[in-house]
């Protein structure tokens, strides 16, 4: 652990832990955390599933939802005309209705953050709360197997071409040996890595893939030392391994981040992505941060969902509330 | 607008098919009361639901006689195997008019629908088909070869769960070979009548199950009765006590079901976020008004501050209001009785000191309404950490060693149930070792399985309710 090198990132872990801040202070702390219940976590988790939400509440989750999506493409075959299309569809969801609110941001890969930027044009939001952002996975999503400094390559790459977000993964193998230090001084150096050059950060979301760190103990350990290093968000998942967010390891995390808060006054994000393709799933996912985290966590810096299909399922919820009938696939755009 | 203030999402009273009236369920039919008929009332609203009749000890007489006659020329001849398809089809049914009796059960009773349509038909349901499984595997209840059934069950049932108590009583009943006449409490007779329904659905045999409606009265005439074979009571110690006495010497076998004042312990290493929940469950579920609630909170005195921080954190978050809403956690106070017993002990609570808390909520006007309420700083000898108050009411004490939360949680005259918190297995067990209880929880708290034996030590009562346990209570063994 190579902590004398850590610059401002590492603030919160020197804060929190002390000066002295080791491999082994590091590993007591995550070890020492309260454990989770899974049984008794699944209930919780199933209990927010069954509230029933209608009429006024459903419309304004639905349009609540759209403006927290991180609207993505994640494909090999990729193309600029495919992101150009996704910017298009971000930009007026529903063509059929223009009070359709506009989603949070695009989500793509490093190589395709140019033509994202560009296709926003003045859309582009940039960091202000007007407009859409550019989010990029990078430190060789989705697997994270790269050498350090061709994940940093990989995120300067992105932030410099304008991406306003960045989507790291976490080095599972080492946070499943137990190399805490490790993982903490890659997150350190990628938030270095999304230092633009006036100073300003892009913001960084950390994917723990909790699919793959099996237990929710784990994912509450990664939860901390994720935002113990610097994670702007904390994100379930990279959408290629199943399973990928559920609603126990989402409410998981936002008791984490709520306990953050509770304990610094600072707010950290959430982001469940992968596998929540219907708008009933997804307003489960906004009862539990209201009731976690806080109804404050519902907006765009502090929640987002990581998805594609979720999009168009709740555009046709929201016509069939305006219309009172289901419409149909056909009757919104495929992206 | 806040989210949180979700838009309302009533359950339907559409599905109801209910009388103006409803006469006492005796061999096999609808019959006039012989006393004044009564009104049941929704506690949410006051309003009246039906006029339920009032039995007479000329009606229990005819009940017993009923239930004497079908026991002589039916239901003791019939085989297992045919008892079982009885039961098998009355599970079945409960489990196709669900939705009704759950809405019957919160208009009735005051509870969320979340809890009538979740927890209490849905076990229901699990009740009667885990003894129509029975039925036929006497022989392996553990009583030897051939036991024999009792013959006609007498059984008084409370109002916290009137469905659920209703199958914890009839299914073993049955199941066993023994006819039954039942009361469910004045009020809260619904689901009862509803059941009785679907009794004369099934085609049971007339007087296999009959139901009284009534009081105090027709609840003592129906234990004293003296061609009853069996009393099966649930409800408080007092009354418990009374039937203990009446029945003495009578020949008649007993098992009571009585109060408890149950201790969670929650120890330092606890999953705490799942021992709030738990916390929450054990107290707040059905408004409080369950027998084994977890009304005495015991946390170890070094997390004391978080959990408690927590608890009030997480009760802001409650939902106090119609039971019929979707989204209701906490429903109505079941009577005005039971609203000014809570309210005078809570009452005393803060004469003597300790510390009262309850959430910002807003109560409906109308209705019996408590809103969730912990008290802090309480010592064991307060009146709130001695007395069951059956409401929406935690006391919390503290403790250093597990031998202190031993001591603490034994020291009380009942014995129902406990809760243990920790990450622990081995403290997990070493303390439930040696707590007084008759159910103890570990890591969850209010979860009942019809295999699953339950009932008290001390004043809580005695004999077992569920399970295999629960069969010798209608049994008598062949030696």
């Amino acid at each position: 652990m190579t902590i004398e090198n850590a610059v401002r990132p590492a603030e919160r872990a020197v804060q929190l832990l002390g000066d002295d801040l080791t491999e082994t202070t590091l590993k007591r702390y995550l070890e020492g955390l309260p454990g989770v219940d899974a049984v008794g976590l699944e209930q919780r988790a199933a209990g927010l599933g069954s509230r029933s939400i209608k009429t006024t509440s459903k419309a304004w989750a639905l349009d609540k939802i759209i403006e927290l999506i991180d609207l993505t493409t994640l494909e090999g075959a990729d193309t600029p005309g495919k992101v150009r299309s996704l910017v298009a569809k971000a930009l007026v969801p529903d063509a059929s209705d223009l009070s359709t609110p506009r989603v949070a941001a695009v989500c793509v890969y490093g190589d395709m953050v140019p033509y994202a930027v560009e296709a926003l044009g003045s859309a582009h939001a940039a960091g202000t709360d007007q407009g859409i952002n550019v989010a990029a996975v990078a430190t060789a999503f989705p697997s994270g197997r790269a050498s350090l400094a061709v994940k940093l390559a990989d995120t300067a790459d992105a932030v410099a071409a304008g991406a306003d977000e960045i989507d790291m993964v976490i080095d599972r193998g080492a946070f499943l040996s137990g190399r805490y230090g490790l993982v903490f001084d890659q997150i350190v150096a990628v938030k270095e890595a999304c230092r633009r050059a006036d100073g300003t950060y892009a913001h960084l979301k950390v994917i723990l893939e909790t699919g793959e760190l099996n237990t929710y103990d784990n994912v509450r350990r990664a939860s901390w030392l994720s935002i113990l290093a610097g994670g702007d968000f904390i994100k379930t998942s990279t959408g290629k391994v199943a399973p990928a967010a559920t609603l126990p390891v989402t409410l998981l995390m936002l008791e984490v981040v709520r306990d953050w808060h509770l304990l610094t006054g600072e707010k950290v994000g959430v982001k469940p992505a992968g596998g929540i393709r219907s708008s009933k799933d997804a307003i489960k996912y906004l009862v539990t941060v209201a009731e976690t985290a806080g109804e404050e966590w519902l907006q765009p810096h502090l929640f987002r969902f990581g998805a594609s299909s979720l999009l168009n399922d709740v555009l046709l919820q929201r016509q069939k509330l305006s219309t009172g009938h289901y419409s149909g696939a056909d009757y919104v755009t495929i992206d | 607008m806040s989210f949180l203030e979700y838009a309302p999402a009533p359950e339907s009273t559409a599905i109801l098919n209910l009388k103006p009236e409803y006469g006492l369920f005796i061999g096999g039919e609808f019959v006039a009361g012989g006393g004044e008929s009564f009104s049941t009332i929704s506690p949410a609203t006051e309003k009246p639901i039906a006029r339920i009749a009032n039995a007479d000890s000329g009606d229990v007489d005819r009940a017993v006689a009923a239930a004497r006659r079908a026991y002589d020329k039916t239901w003791s001849k019939l085989s297992g195997r045919d008892r079982g398809k009885y039961l098998f089809r009355i599970a079945r049914l409960v489990q196709e008019r669900a939705r009704e009796l759950a809405v019957a059960e919160s208009l009735d009773n005051g509870k969320p629908i979340k809890e009538s349509r979740d927890v209490d038909v849905p076990l229901v349901a699990a009740w009667f088909f885990y003894y129509a499984g029975w039925a036929d595997k006497l022989d392996h209840a553990g009583l030897g070869a051939n036991p024999r059934s009792l013959g006609v069950a007498a059984q008084v049932i409370p109002w916290n769960f009137p469905l659920l108590m209703l199958a914890w009583k009839i299914a073993p009943a049955l199941a066993a070979g023994n006819t039954v006449v039942l009361k469910p409490a004045e009020q809260t007779p619904l689901t009862a009548l509803l059941f009785a329904e679907i009794l004369q659905q099934a085609d049971l045999p007339a007087g296999v199950v009959n139901i009284l409606t009534g009081a105090g009265d027709t609840g003592r005439a129906l234990v004293n009765h003296p061609d009853v074979n069996k009393v099966a009571f649930t409800g408080s110690t007092s009354v418990g006590r009374e039937i203990a006495r009446s029945t003495a010497g009578s020949g008649k076998k007993l098992t009571l079901e009585l109060g408890g004042k149950a201790a969670n312990i929650v120890f330092d290493d606890a999953p705490i976020d799942q021992a709030v929940e738990g916390i929450v469950n054990g107290i707040f579920f059905n408004q409080g008004h369950v027998c084994c609630a977890g009304s005495r909170l015991l946390v170890q005195e070094n997390v004391h501050d978080e959990v408690v921080e927590r608890l009030k954190s997480r009760l802001s978050t409650l939902r106090v209001g119609d039971p019929l809403d979707k989204n209701t956690d906490v429903g109505a106070i079941n009577s005005a009785e039971q609203l000014a017993r809570i309210r005078e002990l809570s009452a005393v609570g803060e004469d003597e000191g300790a510390e009262r808390w309850s959430p910002a909520c807003e109560l409906p006007a109308e209705g019996f309404w408590f809103a969730p309420t912990i008290f802090t700083n309480v010592s064991t000898s307060h009146r709130i950490a001695r007395e069951e108050i059956f409401g929406p009411v935690l006391s919390v004490l503290t403790f250093r060693t597990p031998a202190e939360a031993i001591a603490k949680a034994n020291n009380t005259p009942y014995g129902l149930s406990a809760g243990i918190w920790s990450d622990k297995g081995s403290k997990v067990l070493a303390v439930a070792d040696k707590l007084r209880a008759g159910v103890i929880w570990a890591n969850t708290f209010n979860r009942f399985d019809p295999a699953s034996p339950f009932g008290g030590f001390k004043e809580s009562g005695y004999g077992r309710e569920g399970g295999r346990h629960g069969l010798a209570a209608y049994l008598k063994g062949s030696k």
